[in-house]
């Protein structure tokens, strides 16, 4: 090496340390504004920053699109959270840190829901004085209209699908597009323009749950412009849209026409929000940790690439929290392919399952989550803590039990069997591969079947016929609630009716007339602390039933905004309350 | 010559039709020879938990119901004599050039990739300009300074610039000069020119320097290896002894004959480019069309994948076109043959 190349080789270094050494962490927060000491976890169950000063700018960021903008034909937990800042559903969740959180208070109506038929017709009467931004009134049958468009799921695909569940609408009703005229005050009835009464089909105690929905935001008939109401909708929260570059991005402002007084739980702190779509998810991650972005509105937590990042560094750390996301990732366990029809030899796989194994595929405790007994996770009102099939001190599974289960299912030397796994999942494929090892363990043979992910319901291992002739007794599997509740997480994965011989249901294994039973009782329980018992036992009656092996209750990490005030994680939504937040 | 490009363009447009065909059948055909239905490909357009009634009616919706070449010539029909769409509460028309609405936002993808289109126009244009200077600049002084450190240095950086993938630089430079040094515009914060040009020149600067880096680099390198082998020409040696200035002799003669093999290199480079500069566009959040077909393909949103698919298309042959005219005012062998 001549002298020349010498110094080459050491500029190049010198300019490599250089450039990792500013890519270590931003450790400098003097430029926060924030006056809270940040510390691991500091937003979760409680409030950071708290303040009312007003005005600033709130800039979040999305890594993709929202399926819609539109309150009918909207499914993402995000969207439900960040819609509360340009409209008003009947009921919403409190804006609180905390199990608070999950509380329903009324937002538009002025009280919960009346029942007076113990759950069968639900009224509810609207706030006084509550505009849309063109300063016209909210009218009942406003809400009606917006509930029985959202019905035209060929319009409006994308929302949930419960007011056609439970309404009792007339045969064959396809929403106001093209049943027009069709009377449906069996359905929705509106005796004066402050009052909405729900008929329902079937008693269903929770009925106030569907009324917290984006879908009873009200729309105004002669301004709906079917798909294209997106583009524009008429606000009848704090913020209107300003500019809306659908895929692009989009912006709010203050909303002239909407009243405090109407509204006593949000503050509307910032002047304006600026949201871009579709941006690179690791420059998100980076613009947070340097204070250029606030928010990642997904609330799904950091990229991988960061995750390192911000472990080993506890200054980063500290900027973060870990809320559960009311999830369960799972794995199917199902009775219907031999020899796990028969509940002995489903114990010995609960039995061997290394569970820490599991968490290990998911990321470990903080991007994974914690390692699950239950099939409600902790967010769950109703949620018991209990292990029927503890795992050994070391959570690595339970051998001598297992075999005990093997011989009482008459296979003591084990089986052979196929787990299934979405092929665009590492951590699914991770997941598969540990029961794989951990199974072998007791002679339970596992082989790897990967499905691609958009067939993975409809086609695999959500189609009980390819099910049972290709026999996958495994599936890894997860659900998130959709909201929290023993029904919005329970009723599509325990409720053997939901599947359906043709695929396409997140239910792969859990086929019990007596937990279908007590769904149903459960559902016409108007009294909220007996129906959360109910929840709790028809978990435990599923997890003896063996048809679902718990993995972990999920979690996220999420970068806590540096310039924001009353930063914390709502449990109704596991995110920022997008509602409460200001600038500093 | 008009004959030329008339059957040029026509020999275009059967290209972009065979390329539509391809794209169409890898979305549709394929999927259904390996079992997919109709309701099956609907899954992906409908919300979380969607019931067998809906995913039928957006199966019918979106028209997966009818054979495949009926679909295709749907969609075909919309490009020249424009469409009807269904939005709900009414219809309207799609005027041709209408290459569908997306099956993801229901939202027509021609004025999509009108809008995208001068991003990656912006963008294309500005690295090209970059790179095309530093990178011919650079080969050439290399070639004239063999063995210096000066050539050592350029070939040494140009080599990494080839190396080192764009969503590296690009991600390391955002990292650097954006949230550390805050000396460039962060990612996705682009303006449009029409809107405020100083602030399009701020938010195109990084993502500029970082393409035009890789691309010069390799530029630097042809244009080395071609004044190399050029000024090694008997008529250079011809050129210097008949007493031409050194300037003449480089310029003229030698850096005119090493264009011909780069001009064909930048007619694709700057082609594929204006289809979608797609690994800068995602890194940079750029919403041109390049991010816009990444967005489609992971969405499965065919009518946008077909739609960018064209216009990238296009853009390969005409930039390909437009190359090979410019043979004749560069290379003037070219004319007499």
């Amino acid at each position: 090496m001549n002298q020349r190349t010498r110094v080459l080789v050491a500029a190049t270094a010198a300019l490599a340390l250089s450039l990792t050494a500013a890519c270590g962490g931003d450790g400098d927060d003097s430029s926060s504004g924030s006056k809270a000491k940040p510390e691991f976890n500091a937003a979760v169950d409680k409030i950071f920053n708290p303040s009312d000063k007003k005005g600033g700018t709130i800039r979040l960021a999305n890594a993709g699109d929202w399926d819609s903008l539109d309150p009918g034909d909207t499914y993402y937990g995000y969207s439900w959270d960040f819609l509360r800042l340009y409209g008003r559903s009947l009921l919403t969740f409190k804006p609180s840190a905390g199990q608070d959180g999950n509380e329903l208070i009324p937002d538009l109506a002025e009280n919960l829901g009346e029942t007076k038929d113990n759950g069968k017709t639900w009224t509810y009467k609207l706030r006084k004085g509550v505009k849309y931004e063109d300063g016209t009134e909210v009218k009942a049958a406003d809400v009606k209209y917006a509930v029985l468009r959202s019905l035209d799921k060929e319009t409006f695909p994308n929302g949930p699908d419960y007011f056609r569940q439970f309404l009792n609408l007339p045969e064959g009703y396809k929403g106001p597009y093209k049943s027009k005229g069709v009377n449906t005050d069996s359905a929705i009835t509106t005796p004066d323009d402050s009052t909405v009464v729900f008929h329902l089909k079937q008693a269903f105690g929770g009925f106030d749950y569907l009324a917290a929905l984006t879908q009873t935001v009200p729309v105004p008939e002669s301004k709906d412009k079917g798909a294209n109401y997106k583009q524009h909708v008429i606000s009848t929260g704090p913020y209107m849209f300003d500019q809306n570059n659908l895929g692009k991005n989009f912006t709010l402002k203050r909303n002239p026409n909407w009243d405090q007084g109407t509204d006593p739980f949000r503050k509307a702190l910032p002047d304006a929000f600026e949201v871009s779509l579709n941006v690179n998810p690791d420059d998100i991650d980076n613009r947070l940790l340097s204070g250029d972005l606030d928010i990642d509105v997904v609330g799904t937590g950091v990229q991988p690439a960061t995750l390192g990042r911000v472990v080993g560094d506890p200054t980063a750390k500290a900027g973060t929290d870990n809320p559960y996301q009311s999830r369960l990732w799972y794995t199917s366990i199902v009775g219907t392919v031999k020899p796990l029809d028969n509940i002995d030899c489903r114990k010995a796989v609960l039995y061997a399952a290394d569970r820490t194994g599991y968490q290990t595929a998911f990321g470990g405790p903080l991007a994974g989550g914690d390692l699950a007994s239950t099939i409600m996770p902790p967010t769950i009102p109703g949620y018991q803590k209990y292990d029927l099939y503890p795992a050994g001190p070391d959570n690595t599974g339970d051998v001598a039990k297992a075999k005990e289960a093997l011989a009482a299912c008459g296979q003591p030397n084990g089986f052979e069997t196929n787990i299934a796994y979405r092929a665009e999942r590492p951590k699914e494929k991770a997941t598969a591969e540990s029961l794989q090892q951990s199974l072998a363990r007791v002679g339970i043979k596992l082989t790897l079947k990967p499905f691609p992910q958009g067939d993975y319901f409809s086609q695999y291992a959500g189609n009980p016929p390819y099910v049972k002739a290709n026999n996958i007794g495994l599936a890894t599997n997860g659900w998130g609630a959709d909201w929290n509740d023993g029904f919005g997480y329970l009723s599509q994965i325990v409720d053997s009716r939901v599947i359906r011989e043709t695929g396409g249901s997140s239910n792969v294994s859990v086929r019990d007339p007596q937990v279908d039973k007590m769904l149903d009782e459960a559902l016409g329980l108007t009294d909220a602390k007996a129906r959360e018992a109910k929840w709790g036992e028809i978990d435990r009656k599923v997890m003896e039933d063996a048809f679902i092996l718990p993995g972990v209750y999920a979690k996220a990490l999420l970068i806590r905004p540096k310039k924001l005030t009353n930063v914390y994680v709502n449990p109704a939504y596991n995110m920022y309350d997008y509602v409460a937040l200001g600038v500093a | 010559m008009i004959t030329y490009i008339i059957r040029r363009l026509l020999a275009a447009v059967l290209l972009l039709f065979i390329v539509s065909a391809a794209v169409f059948s890898i979305f549709y055909l394929v999927p259904r020879l390996v079992g997919a239905t109709p309701e099956t490909l609907a899954t992906r357009y409908v919300g979380r938990s969607a019931t067998p009634e809906t995913v039928n009616l957006i199966a019918h919706k979106l028209g997966f119901y009818d054979p495949i070449w009926v679909q295709y010539g749907r969609w075909v029909k919309g490009i020249f004599l424009g469409s009807e769409y269904d939005y709900g509460s009414g219809t309207e028309q799609c005027p041709a050039p209408c290459f569908g609405y997306s099956f993801i936002t229901r939202q027509p993808v021609w004025p999509d990739l009108l809008d995208r289109l001068p991003v990656t126009l912006s963008l294309a244009v500005g690295a090209a300009t970059l790179w095309v200077i530093f990178g011919v600049a650079t080969g050439v002084l290399s070639a004239l300074r063999r063995g210096s450190l000066l050539d050592r240095a350029a070939m040494g950086v140009s080599l990494a610039g080839v190396s080192m993938p764009i969503f590296f630089t690009g991600l390391i430079s955002l990292l650097v000069f954006s949230y550390q040094l805050k000396w460039t515009a962060a990612g996705g914060s682009y303006t449009p020119f029409t809107e405020n040009p100083g602030d399009w020149f701020y938010s195109l600067l990084l993502p500029w320097i970082v393409l035009a880096f890789q691309f010069s680099a390799q530029y630097a390198r042809l244009t080395r290896a071609g004044m190399l082998e050029t000024l090694g020409e008997d008529y250079i040696r011809t050129a210097r002894a008949k007493g031409l200035p050194e300037r003449a002799v480089t310029v003229q003669h030698g850096l005119r004959a090493a264009l011909t093999p780069l001009l064909t290199i930048f007619g694709l480079d700057f082609g594929l480019l204006l289809g979608g500069a797609v690994l800068t566009e995602q890194v940079f959040s750029l919403p041109g069309l390049g991010k816009y077909a990444v967005d489609a393909i992971t969405n499965n949103d065919l009518p946008k994948v077909l739609g960018v698919t064209m216009m990238a298309a296009l853009f390969v042959v005409v930039a390909n076109l437009v190359v090979d005219l410019l043979y004749a005012v560069v290379d003037p062998r070219v004319r007499i043959n």
